[in-house]
């Protein structure tokens, strides 16, 4: 049986979940033979995009004039997302590789 | 010249369509693999002579990521023969580049500056537009061994993203 305390607990919670924004979160994008999938992904402004590169070669994920985020060959490498809008980002080295990123402000 | 050989080679395998699968001088696996480690030696030969003359950071910059990058597939080239114990194999193909680019080389050695800057990297433009048409018409076609024509597909993504790195330098240069 649910005790009243614990009751009291969960709807507390959940008045707290709806009174407070979404709570940040961490995005994975996997970078494997060329390619970023998912090649598009809607995001908030606070998140996290996690690059994990399974390729042997380096790559990039850049804007044009924004951001520039290197991964190396076999690593990872993440960026926490400031600013809402809708970015093209691309591999610098290989710009046949692009996607793109949604934020929500 | 180095571009004229492999251009006649995608001729040729443009010509040939289907018989030329047939044909006898259709690349063999360890022909094939001999093929593309040259083209990419080639290609880190002319990266340094790049590193060593140019004055200009872009061209320095891209010449660097063309010896990373062809030294990291040429190394996978390398464990993949080695793990299936093919041993690559010199041909007719792989020393017409190899001569190509030696004249290509000394050709580029005598330029300086932006002369240079721009010899070499429209050469890169259309380095990688030759190699990776041989590799979508005649030698991923050839190649027999599945783990062999996943690597090649791989490098093809790879040097299609030089060549169009390559046209972004040198849309820069200008």
């Amino acid at each position: 049986m649910v005790s009243k305390r614990k009751l009291l607990l969960a709807v507390t919670l959940l008045l707290n979940m709806s009174a407070v924004p979404a709570e940040a979160e961490t995005l994975q994008v996997t970078i494997d033979k060329m390619a970023f999938s998912p090649a598009t992904i809607n995001s908030k402004v606070g998140d996290t995009i996690e690059w994990v590169n399974k390729d042997f070669l380096a790559h990039t994920a850049t804007v044009k004039g924004g951001w520039d985020v290197m991964i190396p060959a076999g690593k990872s490498a993440s960026l926490v997302l400031k600013s809402a809008g809708t970015v093209q980002y691309y591999c610098r080295f290989h710009p046949n590789m692009k996607a793109r990123l949604t934020v929500k402000p | 010249m180095f571009s004229r050989s492999i251009a006649a080679l995608a001729a040729l395998s443009l010509l040939g369509g289907v018989s030329l699968a047939e044909a006898a001088d259709k690349p063999t696996d360890p022909q094939i693999a001999h093929i593309a480690y040259t083209a990419g030696v080639i290609d880190i030969d002319a990266a340094k002579q790049a590193i060593a003359k140019s004055k200009s950071k872009e061209v320095v910059a891209f010449a660097r990521d063309m010896v990373r990058d062809h030294e990291a597939v040429n190394e996978q080239a390398l464990s993949l023969v080695k793990k299936l114990k093919v041993t690559p194999e010199d041909n007719d193909t792989s020393q017409a580049l190899t001569k190509a680019a030696t004249s290509e080389r000394a050709k580029l050695d005598k330029l300086k500056g932006a002369a240079f800057d721009k010899a070499y990297v429209d050469n890169e433009v259309a380095y990688h537009k030759q190699v990776n048409g041989a590799l979508e018409t005649l030698l991923i076609p050839s190649a027999t061994n599945a783990e062999l024509k996943s690597l090649l597909e791989t490098g093809l993504k790879i040097f299609q993203g030089h060549e169009q790195h390559a046209e972004h330098v040198a849309a820069e240069l200008k």
